[in-house]
């Protein structure tokens, strides 16, 4: 299985690069991978990454993109609740780069 | 994850086959085209042998020691209790009537997607070792030995098949290549070779009750913000009720509408349309799909799978049981429920209680799609309907494989379509109905990883897309299928920027004039209705 090493340990990682255990995640995981994408991650994607591992312990799902642009609209101002918004944080798409980044799986089905 | 190449580049296609024959003609398996193995802790939680750790790009793929023998007594076993399977080994005169009807064909050029040659792979080895002929002629009667590398080339075919049934259309015997693709696939997950985006899905519904896993405080939330929406564009406030006894009617429709765009718009028609019937139907959030992954798998699983739609149903004590927007569902229910897990006897033979009519043709399964229910309400003056709402909205209607060639419904969406848009043109007659082109992606194959062939196979329906958008200025595609709408919405992406994708009912609630409602503006996807721009 695939692994990336972050500050001497190695994490496992399905073969997009998705963590294997959303449990082992650290911010160190989130920076090692942004940067490996070129992405300095600021205050703003924080935000999103925090909402979303605490939408995911509750729910065991990363939320569907309504969730997410309004909720980010509550707490970062109306203006940007959009996914225009999360496209320009995560220009591979918030549902795929920012859940990598926080370290959940990718959802699967009629998707 | 291999790269896509740009649209310009796909679509210089080579229909010349190479000078060998396919049988001497090895195959490489190409990334791209090819699905993720399927992940141990899925194939656990489905009880299906040999889960382990393994890479397709890998030369080992960590089979069990005697696994010919474990494919020939389960091809054994297959024809014995298939006879449509046996009959489809025996019967093919190799006309080539099928050969250019696969989408994966037109859009790959490769020979062994021809479903002549994707059967032929199977074929080869059905008379390699149970015909007279083959055993003793070898290669001059079309025999061969199963190797590795023929295991690995029906991993690689089998995988890029939608069993869209197309090709049986044509063919003068009515060889269905879907079935022998789905007896390869069971063939295959006897050594543990399925792909993880199908036994990932299937493993979430067999623990949860629908593919994405979603948990049943999740299902809840989900529609919650829905209704919020709902409740912004028309002012009203719906409470829908979950898991509910003694309601008339059990929902089920596809999770993926529970949670990915569009497919949530066409959820949001539901919600709206239920309320305005006053509809007395429940939610399950554990019969919370109506999709069938397993049916992408083995029988045995899609049985597994669907039984749990009427043990919900007999647990509730529904009535009947009303069917979302969904493809593949439908198949299973309309061909193989009924022997499967029927006849559902402890049901009533379902009656609209809005109408009154009594939907004969779902006398055993007592489903009935959700299509057929609304098309009926129509026409018997039970909807207000304002049209104009959508008449910024160029519509045409894309069959789904499974709706169209598995049970026939070809007008009761496009009378709905004709009720609430102004503006409906069909493509063309040799892609739609009986002859509808796949999405391109159906029977699990809308994984990230194989996005090359799911691009190729998604060629002649985004063709056929392309010229009623030239024609005519088409700007929606409208479809019945939870499937389709994910899919769609990449290949016309990819193929035709610009073209939207909806559920019909979707384009239903934007039309539907409810009781109560303030003055709409916005559509559900609030974007301003057509004459109200200035409004926002
Ligand atoms: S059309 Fe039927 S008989 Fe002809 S080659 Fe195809 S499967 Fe065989
Ligand atoms: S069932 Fe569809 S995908 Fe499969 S061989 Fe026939 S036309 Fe091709």
């Amino acid at each position: 299985m695939p692994t990336i090493e972050v500050d001497g340990k190695n994490f496992e990682v399905d073969e997009d690069g998705y963590l294997q255990d959303w449990q082992e995640w650290n911010e160190n995981v989130a920076k090692k991978m942004s940067q490996d994408d070129g992405i300095e991650l600021t205050e703003s994607h924080w935000e999103v990454i925090k909402f979303l591992r605490d939408y995911f312990e509750k729910y065991q799902i990363a939320p569907m993109i309504k969730i997410l642009t309004k909720e980010i609209g509550k707490v970062m101002g109306p203006e940007k609740g959009n996914t225009k918004y999360l496209y320009e944080l995560y220009p591979a798409g918030p549902a795929k780069q920012a859940c990598r980044y926080a370290g959940l799986p990718k959802p699967t089905g009629c998707v | 994850m291999a790269k896509t190449p740009k649209p310009d580049e796909l679509s210089k296609i080579n229909y010349t086959p190479p000078q060998s024959s396919w049988i001497d003609t090895p195959t490489e398996l190409k990334e791209g085209y090819w699905c993720y193995g399927a992940k141990p802790k899925n194939l656990e939680i489905l009880h299906f042998p040999n889960p382990r750790e393994w890479r397709v790009q890998d030369e080992d793929w960590k089979l069990p020691e005697n696994w010919q023998e474990i494919i020939l007594e389960g091809m054994k076993e297959r024809l014995d209790k298939y006879r449509s399977f046996k009959v489809f080994m025996d019967i093919c005169v190799r006309c080539g009537a099928c050969a250019d009807k696969c989408h994966f064909f037109i859009g790959s050029g490769d020979p062994k997607n021809m479903p002549v040659l994707r059967a032929e792979l199977l074929r080869s080895v059905y008379r390699g070792n149970f015909t007279a002929a083959g055993k003793i002629l070898g290669k001059i009667a079309g025999a061969r030995p199963l190797t590795l590398a023929v295991l690995k080339e029906w991993w690689y075919y089998f995988f890029q098949c939608t069993e869209c049934r197309r090709c049986s259309v044509f063919c003068p015997y009515g060889i269905d290549t879907a079935e022998i693709t789905m007896m390869g696939r069971e063939l295959l997950n006897l050594l543990g070779l399925n792909t993880d985006w199908i036994s990932g899905p299937a493993a979430n519904c067999y623990m949860k009750g629908n593919h994405l896993g979603l948990e049943p405080h999740t299902i809840v939330g989900n529609l919650s913000y829905m209704l919020d929406d709902i409740e912004t564009a028309t002012g009203i406030k719906i409470e829908p009720t979950f898991n509910r006894k003694g309601a008339e009617i059990l929902f089920v429709t596809p999770s993926g509408d529970l949670f990915a765009d569009p497919g949530t718009y066409t959820c949001m028609g539901y919600l709206m349309l239920f309320h305005e019937l006053g509809l007395d139907y429940t939610w399950s959030t554990y019969a919370s799909e109506g999709g069938n992954f397993g049916f992408f798998t083995s029988n045995e699983l899609a049985k597994r799978l669907n039984s749990k739609i009427y043990a919900e149903a007999k647990r509730l004590g529904v009535k009947w049981i009303l069917g979302g927007e969904c493809g593949h569902m439908w198949r299973v229910l309309n061909q193989y429920m009924d022997t499967w897990n029927g006849p559902a006897d402890f049901l009533e033979v379902p009656k609209s209680p809005i109408t009154g009519t009594v939907f004969e043709n779902t006398k055993t399964t007592k489903m009935v799609h959700i299509a057929e229910f609304t098309a009926d309400l129509i026409k018997n003056g039970k909807l207000k309907l304002d049209p104009k709402r959508n008449d910024n909205l160029k519509v045409t209607f894309h069959d789904s494989c499974n709706t169209s060639r598995g049970m026939g419904l070809f007008e009761e969406p496009r009378y709905i379509i004709n009720n609430v848009c102004n503006n409906f043109y069909e493509m063309d007659e040799l892609t739609i109905r009986e002859k509808t082109f796949c999405c391109g992606s159906g029977s699990g194959l809308n994984a990230g990883e194989n996005m090359e062939i799911r691009m190729r196979g998604g060629l002649p329906r985004a063709n056929a897309v392309k010229d009623v958008v030239d024609k005519y200025g088409v700007n929606m595609v409208a479809n019945i299928c939870a499937i389709d709408r994910a899919v769609l919405t990449a290949s016309l992406d990819y193929w035709v920027p610009g073209t939207k994708v909806t559920g019909v009912h979707e384009l239903v609630a934007n039309a539907l004039i409810m009781k109560g409602e303030k003055e709409r503006t916005t559509d559900l996807r609030g974007e301003p209705l057509p004459g109200m721009e200035g409004n926002e």
